[in-house]
């Protein structure tokens, strides 16, 4: 004991010492975090961009001039300031077409997620919370969905009720939310058991106000992480249906579309497919590493 | 084993059977099949006309059960579009289908594995950094594009391989690449921590004090434990890249069934449709099966759960 004291009296301003915050520890740990930083600036700037887009926006996206068509972007002989990014095959301006196909992209990650996210995490907890008969029904249709070759069906179903921006948004939303009810279903399963919940329903919490204030929150961050890269997935997937002609219709300027009006030309103006689908990698590199970022900084231990 | 064997199966038939009604409900209630086959100039009695040859006035669970019970005979119904019957096309266009598949999974495995070995011998490490940086850049880059990407660089800048077609090896280089490029982040990084793992344990610590040589140690007694849940992954992988194909095989023209599946939506061709869906469901509910099985034979723990 006194050999203890000894020590600990040794270092100066011991009292001083106090123990960090929880908040105070992950926010050192986010900026620690260079996966988290880089993927959190790229994507702060790509929104910015977009929703500045009206602004920013050198041209209108739609107007086009067959005079302009296929004007070479700037650093490319025969570029010019006027169009930076170079025109299009019909003469539109790259870049903001480009600007406004952000939009377009971020709308449809964060919309599907919102849909994916709430049939997701309603069964998940749902599964977790009652067990018994009920997971086994949800678990039921996880494997279903899971075995529904999902790209080719949402191809299917968009088609044939015609592609636009809503249709697109909705299937998605309905394919997406398989990830979300297994993560959700395991970690309510974890929450279950903790003393707090054998607590509140020892205080005669009813299982709708214990699911809403007890378990809720405390998927959260599981939530974040699954939302993060579901959106990117979603995206992803937008740009695949928009490329091969079944997704979001002319004269739009979604990334896939351009990539897809782009590939007739591909061989003599590369930068056609090349600029948009940087844009799309940067966009989804950069949710993906937001994602992986949030999930070291909230739960280290599911690192690997 | 066997009760387990019998369970599995029975569960995949369950599903299978799921799958079918909701592919088929979904698909008949999304439009009018009628309407579409019938064509712009149509009058309201050719429509009604159609209606009544393919069977499109009937309620739809009879319409249902007249195609289940001719599909389990193997009659998949015409084609409206190929005018030849389904499986005759199905047959046609798989082995080029599996072709992909299985050499892409080869392709992914021989880079994903190693690697995440490597990564986790060295964990935390620059080493690690750039193979983890390698799977999240992998897994954001667009198929399509990256597909696009190839042939610029194999066809205009070094004229290597052919465009587009189906008819030679060199006609699947690219889109191997491509699908086996999607593949590799999700095998490599549980390759990773699988091995991180394995690696932690005491028969490790045992096997090295024993003085064995590192290599032995790392591939018989780590990398044999830590593939037991890479398997299982691999298997949902493989159903991933069968419906995935759709893409890539679009992009190259490799006549298999993920073009075919392709032409069929392009042209509202509901036969064709429904049979792709069908078989590839068939192929991931198969292949995910077989994935179980191989895990519980190698890990008694799983069946016994």
């Amino acid at each position: 004991m006194m050999i203890q004291n000894g020590i600990l009296k040794a270092i100066p301003g011991d009292e001083e010492i106090t123990e960090p915050t929880p908040g105070q520890i992950m926010r050192s740990r986010a900026l620690r975090h260079w996966g988290l930083m880089i993927g959190g600036t790229v994507l702060g700037i790509i929104l910015i961009l977009a929703l500045l887009a009206p602004i920013i926006a050198p041209h209108d996206p739609y107007t086009q001039s067959l005079s302009d068509r296929l004007q070479p972007p700037v650093w490319d002989t025969g570029g010019s300031l006027k169009h930076v990014l170079g025109t299009d095959q019909v003469g539109r301006d790259y870049l903001s077409r480009l600007l406004y196909g952000a939009q377009i992209s971020l709308m449809i990650g964060f919309a599907t997620v919102l849909i994916s996210g709430f049939i997701g995490v309603s069964l998940g907890v749902m599964a977790g919370y009652f067990g018994g008969r009920v997971d086994m029904f949800i678990n039921y249709l996880i494997t279903v969905r899971l075995s529904i070759p999902g790209v080719l069906l949402a191809l299917a179903v968009v088609q044939l009720i015609g592609g636009s921006l809503p249709v697109v948004i909705t299937v998605l939303g309905f394919m997406l939310w398989v990830r979300f009810a297994v993560v959700i279903r395991s970690a309510t399963m974890q929450i279950r058991n903790m003393d707090y919940i054998k607590a509140a329903r020892a205080a005669g919490c009813s299982s709708l106000r214990m699911i809403i204030t007890q378990i809720l929150p405390n998927v959260l961050n599981q939530f974040v992480v699954i939302a993060t890269l579901e959106a990117a997935h979603a995206i992803l997937l937008e740009a695949a249906l928009s490329f091969l002609g079944i997704g979001v219709q002319p004269p739009l300027p979604s990334w896939g579309l351009m990539i897809n009006e782009g590939k007739d030309y591909m061989f003599f103006k590369p930068y056609l497919i090349s600029i948009p689908g940087i844009a799309l990698f940067c966009l989804v590199l950069s949710i993906n590493l937001v994602g992986d970022g949030v999930r070291d900084v909230t739960a280290p231990e599911n690192r690997n | 084993m066997l009760i387990y064997t019998l369970k599995r199966a029975l569960l995949g038939l369950l599903v299978a059977l799921t799958v079918s009604i909701l592919t088929f409900g979904l698909l008949h209630l999304s439009s009018d099949p009628a309407v579409t086959l019938a064509g712009e100039d149509a009058t309201e009695e050719d429509i009604q006309q159609i209606r009544v040859n393919y069977g499109f006035d009937k309620p739809l669970p009879v319409q249902y059960w007249v195609w289940l019970t001719k599909a389990l005979q193997g009659d998949l119904g015409t084609s409206f579009y190929f005018g030849v019957p389904v499986s005759q096309l199905l047959a046609e266009r798989l082995p080029v289908t599996l072709t992909l598949g299985i050499c892409s999974l080869f392709f992914a495995i021989m880079f994903a594995v190693p690697l995440g070995v490597l990564a986790a011998m060295r964990p935390n490490t620059w080493l690690d950094r750039v193979c983890l940086t390698l799977a999240v850049s992998a897994q954001a880059m667009p198929s399509f594009w990256f597909g696009l990407m190839l042939i610029v660089l194999f066809c205009l800048w070094f004229p290597l391989l052919p465009v587009s077609g189906s008819d030679t090896w060199q006609h699947f280089v690219m889109p191997v690449i491509v699908v086996g490029t999607y593949a590799m982040p999700a095998i490599m990084r549980l390759t990773r921590t699988g091995m991180l793992d394995v690696l932690a344990t005491d028969y490790i610590r045992t096997a090295r004090a024993k003085g064995l040589r590192p290599r032995t140690v790392l591939l018989k007694h780590a990398l044999r434990n830590a593939v037991i849940p890479v398997i299982a992954v691999i298997g949902v992988q493989a159903g991933y890249m069968l419906g995935g194909s759709v893409i890539v095989e679009t992009i190259f023209a490799l006549n298999g069934v993920g073009l075919l599946a392709y032409e069929s939506i392009i042209y509202f061709d509901l036969a064709c449709m429904e049979a792709v869906v069908l078989l590839l469901c068939l192929v991931f509910i198969t292949t995910t099966f077989a994935a179980d099985i191989l895990n519980a034979w190698l890990d008694p723990r799983i069946r016994i759960k």
